[in-house]
């Protein structure tokens, strides 16, 4: 949760810098130092969209979809049973938990492609208008994916907890 | 994807970009795509449980991830020394990753 809000702080910036700099009557003379330094942030970025969706998907989510024992009565610690133990509550899995595990990915597949191209063009974007505002779309997507993720990751979080713990009860229906 | 062989202004050519988007677009889709059949035909969910703790979730993404750097290679090695039809490759993957976001909703995705 921590890296994703970093990362929607971090991708606020990237877009408006991004926009500004290679615009087509974008400010003159972007130094070395300059291109360099996005080059870095965008680097930056990437890493943290990446430590987001892998920590998500193979530390926390495990603990959100942990099994209760038979007989459990309490499921406090069981995130995922709890939320559809209630029809008050269902949809907070079935819409905001199977659209967040998913969409989220879009994010690091965008933010890579972008870091990418800003590597390879630089200040020749600003004579590939096509390529700078596709990838600025894309920036946005990942924002967007990235809002919708943290938002259902909070708003989860209110309804029932991801706790943790040293024991993970996978999933053993069906086997 | 239709490529033309007009000089671009800038000195790189628009390939490398060009296949970079292209791939995010199709890693967009491809990613929907996997999860709703993933979810959708049992047995697939099943062959897609990469790593329990995380179930389908981990091969989904797993197999997601390597449609788009699979195409991403593939195109870089077709288009990485050209100029290409940068307009329509743009529109086509803006129009993939739109689909690879509405795909991922719950409601829409149900409808298959």
């Amino acid at each position: 949760m921590g890296f994703g809000a970093l990362y929607l702080l971090a991708c606020s910036g990237a877009i408006v810098e991004l926009w500004r700099r290679y615009r087509p009557d974008g400010p003159e003379g972007i130094s070395r130092r300059d291109e360099a330094f996005l080059r870095g942030y965008l680097l930056v970025m990437a890493g943290l969209t990446w430590l987001t969706v892998l920590t998500g998907a193979y530390v926390i989510y495990p603990w959100y979809r942990a099994v209760p024992p038979p007989g459990t009565a309490d499921l406090a610690g069981f995130p995922q049973r709890l939320l559809l133990s209630s029809p008050a509550t269902i949809d907070w899995h079935s819409i905001g938990m199977e659209w967040k595990e998913h969409v989220a990915w879009l994010a690091p597949i965008s933010i890579t492609m972008a870091c990418a191209v800003v590597f390879k063009y630089g200040r020749h974007l600003r004579s590939q208008p096509h390529l700078r505002n596709v990838v600025l779309c894309f920036l946005l997507a990942s924002f967007l994916a990235a809002g919708i993720a943290a938002f259902f990751g909070a708003m989860l979080n209110k309804n029932a907890p991801v706790v943790g713990g040293r024991v993970i009860q996978i999933v053993t229906e069906g086997r | 994807m239709p490529a033309h062989n007009a000089t671009s202004p800038a000195a790189t050519p628009n390939g490398f970009g060009a296949a970079a988007v292209l791939g995010a677009g199709i890693g967009s889709v491809a990613l929907a795509v996997m999860a709703i059949a993933a979810d959708r035909v049992p047995a697939l969910g099943r062959v897609l449980d990469f790593y329990q703790p995380t179930g389908p979730l981990s091969g989904v993404t797993t197999m997601g991830l390597a449609i788009w750097l699979i195409a991403w290679v593939c195109l870089h090695y077709r288009w990485r020394n050209r100029n290409v039809a940068l307009g329509s490759i743009a529109a086509t993957a803006l129009i993939l990753l739109v689909l690879g976001m509405l795909l991922t909703f719950p409601p829409v995705a149900d409808l298959f």
